[in-house]
C-alpha cells in the first residue's frame, strides 16, 4: 500500500523548508498544503493541537510536528535511501546538539536571533545582530573545512541549517550586514548544498523571502 | 578496554541531572558522578560544554556530550541491550514531542502560574492546566509514558514528578491536582515508586526547604 504523506507548511518557514528537503533527499512523493497563519486551518489545529504551528507532517493519517522531529522521523522510517543521521551514536549527539543549538526557543537561538534581526531596530537589533553573527560563527567552526556539515555526505545538521541561507540577503538588509564578510566558509557551504537538487527545488528565491519580511514588518509594526 | 563513563551534573536538587543519573542506572552503566559548584564551574565543564556551560554532561571515553535530552538519546543508542526510547519511529517521534514539550512549553507556563500576581494568576493557571491536560491525555491508560515501563519520556517528565509537588507547597498554588489530573496523579506515584527513580530523585521535604531558601526573597516580596 503506497504512503500517503501530507506536509502543512508556509512556504516562507525556514522550518517547513526543513522538511521539504529531508523528503527530497528520500525521494518521496507528498502532497503539499499551503497554511494561513492568521486563519488556521481545522486541519491544522486537529494535527498541532498543542503548538498549532507549521510543519506538520502526516503520515498516513498522523500526525508529526516540530521540524527536526520530523527530519528524523522520515531518516528513521526511510532508512534505506540518503541516510540523514551519522550511524555513529557519538556524531549522532554532536549533530542533535548543533541543530538543537539552532532551533531551541530560547532568546539566544539563530533561529530567534535571526528573528529579532528583522523586526526590532536601533540598540535592540544591533544586540540581535551581535548574536546571530556569534552563532554563525560558532557554527562556521564546527564545519570545519569539510565538506558538509555530515562530513563527505550531506546529513541532518545540513538540512537544518541550509534553509537559512535562503534567509541571509533577508537578514543582511535589514541588518546591514554581509554573512559573506563574516562568515565565508558558511556561505560557500550553502552554495555547495544549493548545488543539490533536493535543496535547489526546496528553499525559496532569496528576494521573495526579502518581499515576505516586508509584509511580516508591515504587519507586526515593526515599520 | 574499560570504559570510562563520568557524569559531570548538579547537587542533589538540580533534576536535569538526575535525568542522566536515572538513565544509566537503568542501563546498568557504570559511571562515575561528578559534582559541578554551579557557582563555582571547574574548567573542565567550561571545556566540555562550552557553548552552554550548563549540567549535565556525559564524557564517555574523554567525549563529551551536553543537553539532557541528547545524553538521553546517546545512552540508548551506544547502550542498546536496555533500550529507553520506543523501537517504533512513530512512538520515538512522539516521546522526542512531549519531551521538548516538558522543557520548553510546560515548565515555562507552569512557572508563570506559580508565580503570577493574584490579578493575572486566574489566567496563568488555566493556561498551565490547558497544557497539563495535554500531557494528561497522552498517558491515557498506560501505566508509564514508556508502556509497561520506564522509558525516555517517564525520565524527561521527571521534573513533572518532582517539580510540580514541590512549586504546590512552596507557592501555595495547586495545578496538579488528582481531581483535574488523575491519570498524571497515578503516573507520579507509580513513578517516584521504582527503586531507581527513589535513590535518584531528591526527597521532597528536602526539596521544598531548598526551594523555599532559594525563593526567599521572591516569596518575601509577595
Amino acid at each position: 500500500m503506497a504512503d500517503e504523506i501530507i506536509l502543512l507548511d508556509l512556504w516562507a518557514s525556514m522550518l517547513g523548508m526543513r522538511v521539504r528537503v529531508a523528503l527530497a533527499e528520500k525521494g518521496l512523493k507528498y502532497e503539499y498544503r499551503e497554511q494561513d497563519l492568521r486563519n488556521k486551518s481545522p486541519l491544522l489545529l486537529e494535527m498541532n493541537p498543542v503548538h498549532k504551528k507549521i510543519p506538520v507532517l502526516i503520515h498516513n493519517g498522523k500526525p508529526i510536528c516540530e521540524s527536526l522531529i520530523i527530519v528524523q522521523y522520515i531518516d528513521e522510517v526511510w532508512y534505506n535511501k540518503s541516510p540523514l543521521l551519522p550511524s555513529d551514536p557519538y556524531q549522532r549527539a554532536q549533530a542533535r546538539f548543533w541543530a538543537d543549538y539552532t532551533d531551541k526557543l530560547n532568546a539566544k537561538s539563530l533561529y530567534e536571533l535571526g528573528r529579532q534581526l528583522w523586526l526590532t531596530k536601533g540598540e535592540e537589533q544591533e544586540t540581535a545582530k551581535k548574536g546571530f553573527m556569534e552563532c554563525l560563527k560558532l557554527l562556521e567552526g564546527e564545519l570545519g573545512d569539510k565538506p558538509y556539515f555530515g562530513g563527505e555526505n550531506f546529513g541532518f545538521l545540513d538540512v537544518a541549517l541550509v534553509t537559512f541561507s535562503c534567509w541571509f540577503f533577508a537578514y543582511e538588509s535589514f541588518g546591514n550586514f554581509s554573512v559573506e564578510a563574516e562568515c565565508p566558509k558558511l556561505v560557500a557551504w550553502s552554495k555547495r548544498c544549493m548545488e543539490k537538487e533536493s535543496v535547489s527545488s526546496s528553499l525559496e528565491d532569496p528576494l521573495k523571502i526579502h518581499g515576505f519580511v516586508i509584509m511580516m514588518r508591515k504587519e507586526l509594526g515593526a515599520e | 578496554m574499560a570504559e570510562e563513563v563520568k557524569l559531570f551534573g548538579g547537587m542533589w536538587a538540580s533534576l536535569y541531572s538526575r535525568r542522566i543519573e536515572i538513565a544509566l542506572k537503568m542501563t546498568g552503566v557504570q559511571f562515575e558522578f561528578i559534582e559541578e559548584d554551579l557557582q563555582n564551574k571547574s574548567p573542565l565543564l567550561l571545556q566540555y560544554n562550552s557553548i552552554h556551560k550548563k549540567v549535565p554532561v556525559l564524557l564517555h571515553n574523554g567525549m563529551p556530550i551536553a543537553e539532557s535530552l541528547i545524553i538521553l538519546e546517546y545512552i540508548n543508542e551506544t547502550w542498546p541491550d536496555n533500550p529507553i526510547l520506543p523501537r517504533d519511529p512513530y512512538d520515538r517521534a512522539m516521546a522526542r514531542f512531549w519531551a521538548r514539550f516538558i522543557d520548553e512549553k510546560l515548565i515555562w507556563v507552569s512557572w508563570d502560574a506559580y508565580r503570577s500576581k493574584e490579578e493575572d494568576q486566574g489566567k496563568a493557571i488555566e493556561e498551565a492546566c490547558k497544557q497539563l491536560k495535554a500531557l494528561e491525555n497522552e498517558l491515557k491508560e498506560k501505566e508509564f509514558f514508556g508502556g509497561d515501563t520506564v522509558g525516555y519520556l517517564d525520565i524527561a517528565a521527571i521534573m513533572v514528578a518532582s517539580w510540580f509537588g514541590v512549586m504546590q507547597e512552596v507557592m501555595k498554588v495547586e495545578l496538579l491536582t488528582e481531581e483535574n489530573f488523575p491519570n498524571l496523579c497515578q503516573w507520579v506515584e507509580k513513578f517516584v515508586d521504582c527503586p531507581i527513580v527513589k535513590e535518584c530523585l531528591p526527597h521532597k521535604e528536602k526539596m521544598v526547604e531548598f526551594i523555599r531558601v532559594l525563593l526567599k526573597d521572591f516569596l518575601a516580596s509577595r
